[in-house]
């Protein structure tokens, strides 16, 4: 008997798979954690996609990775090895897409990340070629700061960021895009996202008396330093990065985040932008798809990365699908080859144009700077 | 076959098809049971058997993976050599942290085990070398005889084998002489250390082994994931591995792997079942798993297994042999030399002097007995002799050499042997393998012999022993009872086969007739006669007058700290001073 | 670093020293009188903290709810308890107190959240919502071992701090929250400005400190706990009862908890799991005063706060390492410096 049931177990679990022809895509995100007001967005915005992907039927699996990155990389094996899934989506921070990569790139999985860091994707090798991002790079963010800094006379400049690989990575982006613009970085100090206090970086950096500080934080945590700069009486200029753009940073920040400057994508502000902008229709599109089910206000720009990668999978998806069947190596082969073969795809945070070498395809159009005003953002151009 | 030996046949070859069985998913979830497992193994050892209480176990996964995983990143090591490195980093941390926690009573271990899980995790978490929160990626599987093992269904085998070795091994180790020490010790280790046992020595031991299962597992967790970073050796999951513990039941072996199986079944169900529930996502199994636990140790401190043995009851695993070589004897002396001399022996707690310049002295193949009221300072008196209390003054001499300021496991093994006023019995343990906790010092075999069971000669010899000894005192018929289930009484005549057991020249007895029937203390009577008869030295304390007189060759009388009387029976019960304090006592 | 960094960073590590100091006092007094090690310490404070940020933002907070369900559950098991030993009279009571109680708060807490009524009385409104949870906790969870070992109740304390861990996520959900300052002073002092609000921590801190002194020397429930922490038989032979000393021990901690929570918020953005850090720091310093020392608790935890403060300044990635290092130290030197006492415990 109990063989019987384990050899009906076996066969279950063999014939499943190859009966299926539906795409199956594999999403893991910071629902929960110190990353989730970046992940909640772009989980409410999954519930609003269609079961259809181009035209192919889909299966979204989505799962929580709690911002922790052990449990993305668990989540990501579970994709390839037991879901065996098309295409990972995942996840929200930069370290959970890192270590995520290599699970990917073993079972030659494509795999798009929604978080910042444009080392998620460079330089590109034989691991990298499966992955792709939907989010800006720090290095076009970190373009718009300096030259927004550049150009409003700031000469020198400090530095505070998480202890971590969006911190790290921002550190050096900036740090090189300061050189191009002949600003002098005159501190550069970390802090975790789990700290209760940044008093002593603070001091260390005020001691330095920069002309501007960046913060390079995500969400909710970002706005420690800010406040304690505040309140030490901090008078330079204080810029953020586009990690911040949610209400759940203006409603902790309060008034001690006023003025502030950053770099966002279109979608923050797009009701502001001029008719001809490449991304205004569909950013405001997702708007109203969002907050019609989600409460007027709740719109933040990181579920516009995951819808954004709705957008990608839906261009390449049906290029895909007419070399290969879904579920079958050589489908996930075609569809990283469509997925780097998207051009001019006008999307909610710019333009994507694709290719091998640029797995991330946006450009310019990519960013605004927006300044926080009395508990709005406001396009500052 | 028993019942239970039985199961655990079924569920080994269980393991042996699962991997070709079952569908990846479990397969995955089995390899995470057994990883668990191994580290649960440990805290059994440390905490079911020894009483000690670790939070911290994660962090020595977390030193396993992470050796292996930065040098064999960093320098393409081979991962079995970084498994020895990994192994002697743990030891070394281990042996440092053992030193310094295990000689504070109680409460600090956990607590300080608390602190080092949290600094050891944001360690890990702000190295760069290690690679800071983002962690290490690229480590290469483990190969055996050139075969890589990169797949879950393969390297299922390799965590599996590991489990078994390691549960077998803590089985082998508890069931031996230095297992018997280890098991002594949640007693407060007063009776392990009269019984020559280095009890510091000995936490030490289950801590160092608990600490290096630790790191295996996490140096399997490296290679099983191929990536590292701090949060699976975060103090959260150093709870976790003591719940699993409390969860499968801490006193039994299987119950870590039980432990980990429920816990880890639980959790991935829970996770599936209570976000649709609670209608949002988040980790709330936390929540059940906080209320089972509370319950659990509320309602059924036996966890699971406790449970579980009642159906599947286990059989003492420690026989005597029918026979085996006696174990050699200690010289004699010849009756009438002087064994023991108390000159002038003084006790005093703060200002109050609870033994005054006390002196008598006892000779070889004689019963003294040292009698008084409650509160004379008879207790004390023994307790300085025994090396359990120091001396304010004076001096002890046995056989010709000082004793007193020797610990008491040095005065045992110059052949004084002791039983307890309130008994001293490891009640789960069974009456043989209490009675061979005496005769711990007759052996040498340590902890790497019984781990791999090369000392089943000296076992058997020892265990043969304490079957002999139990039949001298006519307790050969409960041999494989726990000692727990014994009256009173038998539980006394146990503990004096017990200090048999450990060949004394002189076998001293605290009260051994408190609290017992009359029937019983004339069982007792005639055996300690019996006893006389062949040829044992005996100082016996205690307060019926009755019970002495008809025992013993010549009776010291204290009352207040003092000695008041000496000599035969006959002559101090005539003694007016006796009299007076007797009957001026609180008799 | 000059002298005016010093300055401040001394004040930043006062600062939180002092709630440190607070939770240090706490830990101490649960274990004097229950041998209870207080590891949910912590999550009062989060509490504290996330129930008057939702009132601030006129929400109803989580607390009122599991108030509710707490209170219901003490009712229950009191109820079964007092039919099983035919003590009907105590019924009332317990419903007075588990039922009734939480209910009134409830539609207060309903009634006076979206109204924004002013800060006292939203300061004292989540003190009322908090602090019952503290003897519902005795009841639930410790008052059915209070026989059982300190390692047990350990156990049992670290199952507890994981419950209200996930109850914290229920009822706060996931976002972190900061509360406006009490006090947007700025004092000039020499070189240095110091800000009104390290002043009413620090003031608020002593006031409790005092607070609390004056209960244990001038009330008749206070020297109960005190002669409980000496003499546990003792105390329940001159009719002090183990459950009565449990259960105004943890309203005293869930109090001290909130209170401390409240204070912190306004200095730091908490989140419903930012407790348990918060109270390990207090912990570090109840051990460095042995757990049984007060004045040495509060010093501990004083030192805990400065180092805290000065090494994020010099090694900020390290900072948690250092403070929690620290421990190593202290247990070593009392390792050396104290008689290792035999302890009998049970099976």
């Amino acid at each position: 008997m109990k063989l019987k049931l384990a050899v009906a177990a076996l066969a279950a679990a063999l014939v499943i798979p190859a009966a299926h022809a539906q795409v199956k895509i594999g999403v893991t995100l910071s629902a929960t954690g110190p990353a989730a007001s970046l992940g909640i967005p772009e989980r409410n915005t999954f519930q609003l996609l269609p079961a259809t992907v181009g035209g192919q039927p889909v299966q979204w699996i989505v799962l929580d990775d709690a911002s922790d990155t052990t449990k993305a990389r668990q989540n990501a094996e579970k994709f390839v090895n037991e879901d065996k899934v098309d295409v990972i989506v995942g996840s929200t921070t930069t370290p959970n897409s890192l270590a995520m990569i290599e699970a990917a790139a073993r079972s030659k999985t494509p795999m798009v990340s929604m978080a910042a860091s444009a080392r998620i994707v460079e330089p590109i090798d034989d691991a990298k070629r499966w992955v792709f991002k939907t989010p800006q790079s720090d290095a076009l963010m970190a373009s718009a700061i300096t030259q927004h800094m550049g150009d409003s006379g700031v000469k020198t400049v400090g530095f505070i960021g998480f202890n971590d690989a969006y911190g790290e990575g921002w550190a050096q982006e900036f740090q090189k895009f300061a050189d191009v613009r002949k600003l002098k970085v005159v501190g550069s100090e970390r802090y975790s996202r789990t700290d209760t206090s940044v008093t002593g970086q603070v001091l260390k950096l005020m001691a330095a008396n920069p002309d501007a500080i960046l913060i390079a934080g995500s969400g909710t945590p970002a706005a420690l330093p800010q406040k304690t700069l505040v309140e030490r009486g901090y008078k330079g200029k204080i810029y953020q990065t586009h990690g911040v753009a949610n209400a759940d940073f203006l409603r902790v920040g309060g008034k001690d985040v006023n003025g502030t400057l950053l770099p966002a994508g279109p979608l923050l502000v797009a009701s502001q932008l001029p008719d001809s902008n490449d991304s205004k229709k569909i950013a405001l599109d997702y708007t109203k798809m969002y907050e019609g089910k989600f409460g007027a206000g709740s719109l933040s720009t990181f579920g516009g990365h995951a819808y954004d990668a709705y957008l990608i999978l839906n261009a390449a998806i049906p290029e895909a699908a007419k070399k290969a069947k879904p579920g079958t190596p050589e489908f996930r082969a075609a569809l990283r080859d469509a997925i780097e073969n998207v051009k001019n795809l006008k999307a909610t945070h710019g333009v994507f144009n694709m290719s091998s070498q640029d797995h991330n395809g946006l450009d310019q159009r990519a960013r605004v700077i927006v300044r926080i005003d009395n508990g709005q953002w406001k396009l500052a151009q | 076959m028993s019942r239970a030996a039985m199961l655990v046949a079924a569920v080994v070859a269980a393991l042996a098809v699962a991997p070709l069985a079952l569908p990846e998913f479990y397969v995955t979830i089995l390899n995470y049971i057994g990883l668990y497992s191994i580290v649960a193994l440990g805290l059994v050892l440390l905490t079911g058997v020894g009483g000690l209480t670790s939070f911290g176990q994660a962090a020595f996964v977390g030193l396993g993976a992470y050796t292996t995983a930065y040098l064999t990143t960093a320098y393409a090591w081979s991962p079995w050599l970084t498994l020895v490195v990994g192994l002697l980093l743990t030891a070394a941390l281990a042996l440092f942290l053992g030193f310094i926690m295990l000689r504070l009573s109680g409460h600090y271990l956990p607590l300080g085990t608390i602190a080092w899980g949290i600094s050891i995790y944001y360690l890990f978490g702000n190295l760069e070398w290690l690679g800071g929160q983002t962690g290490l990626t690229g480590i290469p599987p483990i190969t055996v005889f050139g075969h890589a093992l990169d797949t879950g269904r393969e390297y299922f085998y390799l965590i599996w084998l590991l489990v078994l070795a390691a549960l077998a091994s803590i089985q082998n180790l508890l069931d031996s002489r230095p297992g018997r020490a280890i098991r002594s010790l949640r007693g407060g280790g007063l009776m392990a250390e009269a019984f020559g046992v280095n009890t510091a020595n000995m936490k030490i031991v289950i801590f160092l082994y608990a600490a290096l299962l630790a790191c295996v597992s996490g140096w399997l967790y490296a290679h099983l994931l191929r990536f590292v970073n701090p949060t699976p050796f975060s103090l959260t999951f150093g709870i976790e591995y003591l719940f699993m513990v409390v969860v499968g039941g801490a006193g039994y072996v299987w119950g870590a792997v039980v432990g980990a199986a429920v816990l880890t079944m639980l959790r991935e169900w829970l996770s599936d079942v209570l976000p649709k529930l609670v209608g949002q996502a988040g980790e709330f199994e936390i929540i059940v798993l906080g209320i089972l636990l509370v319950l659990l140790l509320q309602r059924a401190r036996g966890g699971v297994m406790g449970f579980l043995a009642r159906f599947f009851p286990v059989t003492a695993r420690a026989k005597a042999p029918a026979d085996a070589a006696a174990l050699p004897l200690r010289e004699k002396p010849k009756t009438g030399d002087v064994l023991l001399q108390v000159k002038a022996a003084t006790k005093q707690f703060g200002g109050l002097t609870a033994v005054n310049k006390i002196g008598f002295s006892l000779e070889a193949g004689e019963i003294l007995g040292l009698i008084g009221p409650n509160g004379a300072g008879k207790s004390t008196t023994f307790n300085l002799v025994t090396g359990v209390l120091p001396l304010t003054q004076g001096e002890i001499v046995f056989r010709g050499t000082r004793i007193d300021g020797l610990p008491s496991r040095e005065i045992v093994k110059r052949g004084v042997a002791r039983t307890f006023q309130h008994v001293h019995l490891r009640p789960q343990m069974t009456v043989l393998e209490n009675v061979a906790i005496g005769a711990h010092l007759r052996g040498q075999k340590g902890v790497l012999p019984a781990l791999l069971r090369m000392e089943r000669a000296e076992e058997g010899r020892l265990l043969f022993e304490a079957k002999k000894q139990l039949e001298r005192v006519g307790l050969a018929e409960h041999l494989y009872e726990p000692a727990g289930s014994l009256a009173l009484g038998q539980q006394r005549i146990l503990e004096i086969a017990r200090a048999l057991a450990a060949d004394p020249v002189l076998l001293l007895l605290d009260e051994p007739a408190a609290g017992l029937r009359y029937k019983e203390k004339q069982q007792l009577a005639d055996l300690l006669r019996r006893l006389k008869g062949e040829g044992v030295s005996v100082l016996l304390v205690e307060h019926d007058m009755d019970f002495v007189m008809n025992l013993v060759d010549r009776v010291v009388v204290m009352v207040f700290g003092e000695k008041i009387a000496e000599g035969l029976p006959r002559e101090v019960q005539a003694d007016p001073a006796v009299v007076e304090a007797y009957l001026g006592g609180v008799e | 670093m000059n002298f005016d960094i010093a300055l401040l960073l001394a004040q930043d590590g006062l600062t939180n020293g002092a709630i440190y100091a607070l939770l240090a006092l706490a830990l101490v007094l649960v274990f004097a009188v229950t041998r209870i090690i207080f590891v949910p310490q912590g999550e009062f404070v989060a509490y504290g903290a996330l129930t008057l940020a939702s009132l601030q933002l006129g929400r109803m907070p989580g607390t009122a709810y599991l108030l509710l369900i707490a209170g219901a559950a003490v009712a229950l098991v009191d109820v079964v308890v007092a039919l099983r030993e035919r003590r009907p009279g105590r019924i009332a009571a317990t419903l007075g107190w588990n039922v009734a109680l939480p209910v009134a708060l409830f539609f207060l807490a309903r009634w006076a959240a979206p109204q924004q009524p002013p800060l006292w009385a939203q300061v004292a409104l989540s003190l009322a919502l908090v602090v019952p949870l503290g003897p519902m906790l005795y009841r639930l969870a410790f008052q059915p071992l209070a026989n059982a070992s300190v390692l047990v109740l350990l156990i049992v304390s670290v199952a507890v701090h994981f419950l209200m861990v996930g109850l914290g996520l229920l009822f706060f959900g996931a976002e972190g929250s900061r509360t406006p300052a009490f006090s947007d002073a700025r004092f000039e002092a020499g070189a240095m400005t110091v800000s009104g609000q390290s002043l009413f921590v620090i003031g608020a801190s002593l006031a409790l400190i005092v607070a609390l002194y004056l209960f244990f020397e001038r009330t008749i429930y206070g020297k109960a706990l005190r002669a409980t922490a000496v003499n546990r038989l003792g105390a329940r032979l001159v009719g002090i009862s183990t459950t009565l000393a449990g259960k105004l021990t943890f309203t005293l901690a869930a109090l001290i908890g909130a209170a401390s929570g409240i204070l912190v918020a306004p200095i730091t953005t908490i989140y419903y799991d930012s407790g348990f850090l918060i109270g390990l720091k207090g912990f570090v310093g109840a051990i460095i005063g042995g757990l049984v020392s007060y004045p040495l608790a509060a010093l501990g935890a004083l030192i805990v706060g400065l180092l805290e403060s000065f090494s994020s300044f010099w090694a900020s990635a390290f900072k948690e390492v250092i403070v929690f290092t620290l421990i190593i130290p202290v247990l070593l030197w009392r390792s050396l410096h104290t008689h290792h006492v035999e302890e009998e415990e049970d099976e």
